[in-house]
């Protein structure tokens, strides 16, 4: 894994994405606010990985459409390389968004079908480098695919004819192309194949390495975000619950939710999967449209009381660099793997 | 232990415009009494059309060759009636996606009252209170409220336990669970498969377990077969599948996973290329494109499965992991029939 250099790339403050949801009649509309994203704060170095993890719906494609101004945030701030990006429009935000690209879950879905891979792969030239020679953009979009696996005489064809791993390398090369400094991944591995995710781990971390990139790494593998994080960001219905080194978020949780999704993930390991104490959660994760007052946890946590009802619980340091949102906080009463 | 479901030379094939597709080519085995086999394999190895051939539920296009017998009674050609006394009661089946395997417009209580009706010829109250019972065996909140409403009414992980207390409504002797945890959340993934562990101690169906998940296997399976290209590659007692696997295929997904419990790797083991087009598998091992081992053997003779150690079959022409044949004629495969180079990504 890379070494961080210490200047930092990205700052999110306080994000709010809030979805208006229609609630009320047709003619006196009500709307109710759907907080996908509230109140996210983080910050990214150079060439750091930030791992994001959490359950479906809680936000996490949100805040990375929120950070590459895809979506208007309702609230907060975004400071890339220093500056603000709420308040860009037009060409400034396109400059700026050179710097920032993303990798998309679903591979071929996330691929034009009527565009062969070499247009696919050089489309944001056209947008960020327009007076480039056609020439020039195919060298670079050969010398890319070599460089992620994909055989260069392959330029011609078209994304069906490629298999979910060779598609997630087309869209990794897409994103490389302008040499941007930040790639946001959001569940880039997801769908493929066990053996196939380690070859598009391997791939990206290997880019990071050779060009400082920073990536925000969108995931509900914990397995898989503790092998490619430096640091690990956990999210509940839109809220972080905890942030920390990689090292310390898995050895040590001092979040009750990061403890229950630790302890969830299944070893391949028989004589220790089927001896484990899981620590299982009850019910499901409550509708967004109407969370829990207070701690939105608070529903699910083993360790709620009274206090996590009535006080939404701040993020704050415990340890050093090791931030938690919770009343109770502490280790977990039980070995968790 | 007597076996529940013989499985014997199964082949499933497709038509399709642009050929046969070989989803199933040949495999043998038996499910016994009160045992828990996983069948584990990347997506298209041909898990699910295994198990929907056995169940006599293939898609128009399709043809099962072979035998299926559900304690000594023949399922390939079964006419339908026949067959769906036997589906839905002694063999029940369970779905990744549960909306699938409920019916969209009836409410919950009306669908499971169905098949106790149909299967055991039991009504109304009674009914209804098995109903009510199997809900909370499989630990459904507030399951009498449950009878009453539509399957979109609830969550996931609610469907989910619906389709197992209805799997479980006429005490089935097999029940083949095809991916049940997969589309689910992992805290959510946590409850259902604690439910399954424990409903393995009450009941006594033997249990099919389809999954690409290797931990999920690891906690429930007491046996395990792995297929790749529609051919079982190992098979064996799950601790023998993971602790000391034979095949090179096996050993190669085991290493490519991150594990939680172990120290962080720099590089991950990466198998490299893709799985086979099962329009065009290559006569031989299927999966000699991908394996660090191959050699001349393994592209002219298929190897079929054999005793690598007491009850753990691989289907390798090697003798062993540890013993590589030095393959001097190895650079006679063609180059066209390797996949795009992916092994610089590992070596890099
Ligand atoms: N355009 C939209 N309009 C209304 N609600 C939305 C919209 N996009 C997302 N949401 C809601 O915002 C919440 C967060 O969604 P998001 O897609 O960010 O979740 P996620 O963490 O990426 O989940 P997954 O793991 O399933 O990808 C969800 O409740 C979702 O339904
Ligand atoms: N109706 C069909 N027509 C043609 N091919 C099919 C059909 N159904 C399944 N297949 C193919 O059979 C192969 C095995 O499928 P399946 O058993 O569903 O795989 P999995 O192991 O992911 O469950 C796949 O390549 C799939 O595309
Ligand atoms: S604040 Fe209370 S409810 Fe929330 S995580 Fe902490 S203990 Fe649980
Ligand atoms: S038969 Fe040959 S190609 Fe197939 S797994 Fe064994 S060594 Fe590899
Ligand atoms: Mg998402
Ligand atoms: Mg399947």
């Amino acid at each position: 894994m890379p070494p961080v250099e210490n200047a930092e790339l990205l700052r999110v403050q306080d994000l709010k994405v809030h979805f208006p949801i229609r609630t009320g009649g047709i003619v006196f509309g009500q709307y109710t606010p759907l907080k996908a994203v509230d109140g996210v704060s983080f910050s990214l170095k150079a060439g750091e990985t930030l791992g994001i993890v959490g359950e479906s719906g809680c936000g996490k494609s949100t805040l990375g459409r929120g950070i590459l101004q895809l979506i208007k945030p309702t609230d907060g701030k975004v400071v890339f390389l220093g500056n603000e990006m709420t308040s860009m429009a037009g060409e400034q935000l396109r400059a700026q968004r050179q710097h920032m690209q993303i990798v998309f879950q679903d591979p071929l879905a996330s691929l034009n079908p009527r565009m062969t891979v070499g247009d696919i792969i050089a489309e944001p030239l056209t947008v960020f480098f327009p007076k480039m020679s056609v020439a020039e953009r195919k060298a670079k979009v050969k010398a890319l695919m070599a460089k992620v696996g994909l055989l260069p005489q392959m330029i011609n064809r078209y994304p069906h004819e490629f298999s979910g791993g060779q598609c997630q390398r087309i869209g990794i090369a897409r994103a490389m192309i302008v040499d941007p400094k930040m790639v946001i991944c959001d569940e880039p591995v997801s769908a493929l194949d066990v053996s196939i995710q380690a070859q598009i781990v391997n791939l990206l971390m290997d880019l990071q390495q050779e060009f400082g990139l920073s990536l925000l790494f969108i995931s509900h593998d914990l397995s898989v975000v503790r092998h490619v994080s430096h640091r690990v960001m956990v999210l509940y219905l839109g809220k972080v619950m905890e942030i920390a080194s990689r090292d310390s978020i898995y050895a040590e949780p001092l979040h009750p939710y990061t403890q229950a999704l630790i302890s969830a993930v299944p070893i391949p390991d028989p004589d220790l999967e089927k001896n484990k104490q899981r620590i299982v959660l009850g019910g499901d994760l409550p509708s967004p449209m109407n969370p829990p007052s207070g701690c939105v946890f608070r529903t699910r946590c083993p360790r709620a009381t009274d206090i996590c009802a009535q006080v939404v619980p701040k993020l704050e340091e415990k340890a050093p660099g090791h931030q938690v949102a919770c009343h109770h906080w502490g280790p977990p009463a039980q070995a968790l793997v | 232990m007597a076996a529940v479901l013989e499985v014997r030379d199964l082949q499933v094939r497709f038509a399709t415009p642009d050929g046969e597709v070989s989803a199933v080519n040949g495999v043998s085995f038996d499910v016994n009494e009160s045992e828990c086999v996983g069948i584990v394999g990347e997506s298209g190895s041909g898990k699910s059309q295994l198990f929907m051939a056995v169940m006599g539920l293939l898609a128009k296009n399709g043809r099962t060759l072979g035998s299926a017998k559900y304690r000594g009674t023949e399922l390939v050609g079964m006419p339908v009636d026949k067959l769906n006394k036997i589906r839905g009661d002694k063999i029940a089946m369970i779905f990744q996606d549960s909306m699938t395997g409920l019916t969209p417009h009836l409410r919950i209580g009306r669908q499971m009252t169905e098949v106790l009706e149909e299967h055991k010829g039991m009504g109304g109250a009674d009914a209804r209170a098995r109903a009510l019972d199997m809900l909370n065996l499989v630990r459904i909140p507030e399951a009498a409220r449950r009878l009453n409403q539509y399957p979109h009414e609830l969550s996931g992980g609610m469907r989910q336990r619906v389709m197992i207390a209805m799997a479980l409504l006429c005490e089935p002797e097999l029940l083949i669970a095809d991916e049940p945890t997969t589309a689910l959340d992992v805290t959510v993934q946590a409850q259902i498969l604690e439910l399954m562990a424990d409903l393995k101690r009450v009941t006594k169906a033997a249990v099919v377990l389809i999954t690409h998940d290797l931990g999920t296997v690891a906690g429930l399976c007491d046996k395990v077969q792995v297929m790749y290209g529609g051919r079982f590659m190992e098979t064996g007692d799950v601790r023998q599948i993971f602790y000391k696997p034979q095949h090179p295929y096996t050993k190669g997904l085991l290493s490519s996973m991150p594990r939680l419990t172990e120290d962080r790797r720099t590089t991950l083991y990466a198998i490299p290329g893709q799985p086979p087009n099962l329009q065009r598998l290559p006569a031989g091992c299927p999966f000699q494109e991908r394996c660090e081992f191959v050699h001349q053997r393994c592209v002219d003779e298929l190897p079929l499965l054999q005793e690598a150690r007491p009850g753990q079959f691989k289907a390798c022409h090697l003798e062993s992991l540890e013993h590589p044949v030095d393959d001097p004629t190895r650079a006679a495969i063609p180059a066209e029939a390797m996949p795009p180079v992916i092994r610089d990504v590992r070596t890099a």
